[in-house]
């Protein structure tokens, strides 16, 4: 076990070192130039290549990629292009509101989902499962933003039951922080809740159909027992390792969402920083989220071996 | 056994049905069923799938699957008292305490997440209101009389750690912690091998001696039939065409079904036909082995030995049988010699050329002269494809026509004894029997002079094994084949082997001809697997004639 947790660990190093180069590549190689974003639509060319030279942008690829990468190394991120702060700073300012509006959604969808499903399952083929089902289809059709905006249009605007835009920090109080993040967190967990009900559904149905379920009835113990006893510590494998996907796809989701909601986190930072070619911002953003999947996929691993006494490392 | 009359029955079954869902081949799963279980009485169930055992046993316990099959008509009464128009809250008091089950599998049948201890403690949870210092000491001591070693262990331990027939102690322990009146067995020994069934079998004797359990015993297996019954009840298409004592039923069958089928079980006296010692050398093996494990970069090293130093071989027209119990290396043997697996050591010459380190490429023109037949018939045939698409798929990689290939196929449909016409169906629309002769086919299509067969009748009705054993020496005589017969039945290889090879823990502990290992067995665990072969007292197939049937 500890063997298998620092195997993975020293695994992340190649991981994160490829990443770090393939972003590098990848931003020099596409069009445009953050000088001339930085310069403004009045920048005369001279103005542009002085911005460029300070910029350290016209030395060789191969000696930038070191001298970031050997920064990086000493914890150095750079600094921004754009907002003139230390990278590392800014990540740090707009982590909280990501944090916040992540974890919410991942409770939201775990707490539907996962028992939705489990009820599909057992009322298999009835008008619930049915219902579910259907939810979940529309739940993978309607994409963020238009539900984003039905929502801010019903509960905020016609019903005037929450903010239409706005993030508040939990240092403000603990209410009027959650009251911000309810239509943001209910929107961008729609699609996972769709997705993980019916995955916890097929799972717990497979699992409904093996001989220790019948030999659990056998024993007279009544149906909610052998349904979250027996049935759902057994279907949890495959359902956890889509919340895991889930977690790492809801970093492409809070994009969409900040954007939508106007609330200054990581994924509006992206934005921002991709619109700007704040090189220095993006190349660091990717690299955190990268680290944060390995991480997550990491604990998935572990938690299978929690989950199930047969899987060892 | 207890006289009927004056002591009143633990379980009566008057004249139960059960019905099948609209679009079956009959209306009723269970028709018109009657059958008593008196105190301290075995009773067996017997009968072939899709008899209605099983769903006579689950309608008592009231698991019958909800919507697809309902009782529709009779009385079962336990102590008195009708369990089928009992409450849900009723049924569930009296499961896992006034009767309980025991299932075939005992892989599947416990929870792979909870411990064997927490899983017998639920049963007590769930049915007393004993403190949990009570139902450690209940558990530990179920536990003992089910003769586990060490069971403080046994009780923290998960069922994967355990063997089989551990795993089956487990479930009978569970099953009796609470002293219940009327015990289920449904198939109990027949996932396990031979030497741990026997234990098994004694095992439930005993206990259902010192517990005064009725039981009702379900099986397939007239060997355990005759080991452990008090009575009988023969089932056919959903009825009971007879019952009685089990002496009676076994050595004077009135019924032609009950006849066909102690008829159909094979006897242990090998068939002791001539050997063509001229014949040609179709296969030998030498010093054939194979190593698992290695171990990874922080993983112990950890090697199993599953076939040591195997030397065999196979004359034309001859069977040669591997037996077994599971984990004895007899598969993995076969598998090496279709190179399925490559052997760690040794050589396999099939005829001249030595085929154990033989390049994939030039193992393409060898694969077509090693053919194996599977065990289970409802998983290795690819459901999708037709049985034609199937068979013919092996000649046309090997660049025959398809005009040709198929001619070929309905060519061995009739040798297998089937529908020449039957190519364009689909395998969900045969029998295992017949599935079973469409794999047959499949093997010879390629024309291959040397045939496996990995337990290939294991799956089956004995009726069914013993049509498709015919079938499978027809063709071994017809087609002149090698033929290498793995399998874990002595009846089975006593029936068709000419050489037998006795594996144990991956070496062969025995080798000779079929007469001398069977007559005058020299290793002292072919002598044990002899001696726990259920009905070996009772001597089947050959104390009976099939002409009656």
């Amino acid at each position: 076990m500890f063997g298998f947790i620092v195997q993975r660990l020293l695994a992340t190093i190649p991981v994160l070192g490829m990443v770090a180069v393939f972003v590098f590549l990848m931003l020099r190689l596409t069009p445009g130039d953050p000088a001339a974003v930085l310069a403004g639509d009045n920048g005369t060319p001279d103005q542009i290549a002085q911005i460029r030279e300070s910029l350290g942008l016209n030395e060789p690829l191969l000696v930038q990629l070191g001298i970031w990468l050997g920064n990086i190394l000493q914890g150095d991120f750079g600094q921004s292009y754009f907002f003139k702060k230390d990278v590392s700073e800014l990540i740090l300012l707009r982590v909280e509101p990501t944090l916040a509006l992540a974890t919410t959604t991942l409770i939201l969808t775990i707490v539907v989902a996962v028992p939705i499903g489990v009820l599909a399952a057992y009322r298999h083929g009835t008008w619930i499962d049915r219902s579910v089902m259907a939810f979940s289809v529309a739940g993978f059709s309607v994409p963020v933003f238009v539900l984003g905006y039905i929502l801010i249009y019903l509960f905020a605007m016609e019903i005037d039951l929450f903010p239409v835009q706005g993030y508040k920090p939990i240092s403000d109080g603990f209410w009027p922080f959650i009251h911000r993040l309810v239509l943001p967190s209910i929107t961008l967990s729609v699609i996972y809740i769709a997705l993980i009900a019916r995955i916890t559904r097929a799972s717990v149905l497979e699992v409904l159909g093996e001989d220790y379920i019948r030999t659990a009835y056998a024993k007279g113990l009544k149906p909610n027992t052998v349904l979250l006893k027996h049935a759902l510590r057994n279907a949890a494998v495959p359902i956890v390792t889509v919340i895991g996907i889930g977690i790492a796809l809801l970093i492409g989701g809070v994009v969409v969402t900040e954007s939508v909601y106007n609330i200054p986190g990581l994924g509006r930072l992206t934005v921002d920083a991709v619109l700007g070619r704040d090189y220095p911002t993006i190349q660091a953003i990717i690299i955190v989220f990268s680290f944060v999947y390995v991480v997550i996929n990491l604990l998935i691993d572990l938690s299978y071996s929690l989950l199930d006494p047969r899987i060892r490392y | 056994m207890t006289d009927a009359t004056d002591i009143k029955p633990i379980l009566e079954i008057d004249n139960l049905t059960v019905d099948l869902p609209d679009g079956n081949d009959r209306r009723h799963a269970v028709d018109g069923v009657s059958i008593t279980v008196g105190p301290r009485e075995i009773v067996c169930l017997v009968g072939e799938s899709g008899s209605g055992k099983s769903v006579t046993a689950f309608s008592v316990m009231g698991l019958l699957p909800k919507g697809q099959l309902t009782p529709s008509g009779g009385e079962i009464r336990l102590m008195g008292e009708n369990v089928l128009t009992a409450s849900d809250e009723r049924l569930r008091e009296l499961r896992g305490a006034r009767m309980s089950m025991i299932f075939q599998e005992p892989m599947t049948a416990l929870n792979p997440t909870m411990t064997c201890g927490d899983q017998i403690e639920e049963v007590l949870k769930t049915h007393t209101d004993d403190d949990q210092a009570t139902r450690q000491a209940k558990i530990i001591d179920i536990l003992e009389q089910v003769q586990l070693p060490d069971p403080p262990r046994m009780a923290a331990s998960y069922p994967h750690q355990l063997s089989g027939g551990q795993r089956q102690r487990i479930m009978i322990a569970m099953a009796l912690v609470l002293e219940p009146v009327l015990l289920i067995a449904d198939e109990p020994t027949t996932a396990l091998d031979v030497t741990t069934q026997e234990q098994i079998l004694k095992l439930i004797k005993e206990i259902q001696r010192t517990h005064e359990t009725a039981v009702l015993f379900i099986t397939h297996d007239f060997g355990v039939v005759a080991e452990i019954a008090d009575r009988v009840a023969v089932m056919q298409w959903g009825k009971v065409v007879e019952e009685g004592p089990a002496e009676a039923v076994l050595k004077r069958p009135r019924e032609t079904y009950t006849k066909m089928l102690i008829g159909a079980v094979p006897s242990f006296t090998p068939h002791g036909r001539p050997r063509d010692s001229k014949a040609p050398v179709v296969l030998t093996t030498d010093g054939l082995s194979k190593i698992y494990g290695g171990g990874g970069f922080f993983q112990r090293a950890r090697e199993v030995h599953a076939a040591q130093n195997v030397n065999l071989e196979i004359r034309r027209g001859e069977t040669l049988g591997i037996v077994g119990e599971s984990g004895s290396g007899k598969s993995t043997v076969a598998r090496c010699i279709a190179r399925l697996i490559d052997p760690s050591a040794g050589h396999i010459y099939l005829d001249d050329d030595d085929i154990a380190k033989a390049s994939q490429s030039r193992l393409r023109h060898l694969r077509r002269r090693v053919q194996i037949v599977f065990q289970d018939p409802y998983r290795s045939l690819n459901p999708r494809r037709t049985v034609g698409a199937s068979i013919v798929e092996g000649p046309m990689n090997y660049g025959m026509g398809h005009k040709e290939a198929y001619d070929r196929a309905r060519e061995l449909m009739s040798l297998v004894r089937l529908d020449p016409n039957a190519l364009d169906r689909f395998p969900h629309q045969f029998s295992g029997g017949q599935r079973q002769r469409i794999c047959i086919a499949r093997a010879l299509a390629m024309g291959p002079d040397l045939l496996i067969a990995d337990e290939a009748v294991s799956a089956l009705d004995v009726s069914v094994q013993a049509q498709v054993l015919e079938l499978l020496d027809d063709i071994r005589r017809r087609l002149d084949l090698a033929m290498l017969f793995i399998t874990h039945d002595l009846r089975v290889a006593a029936q068709v082997c000419d050489t037998v090879a006795v594996m144990h823990r991956g070496q062969v502990v025995e080798y000779g001809e079929a007469a001398e290992v069977f007559g005058n067995p020299q290793h002292d665990y072919t002598r044990a697997l002899f001696a726990a072969a259920p009905g070996r007292g009772f001597d089947f197939g050959g104390g009976l004639t099939l002409a009656a049937g």
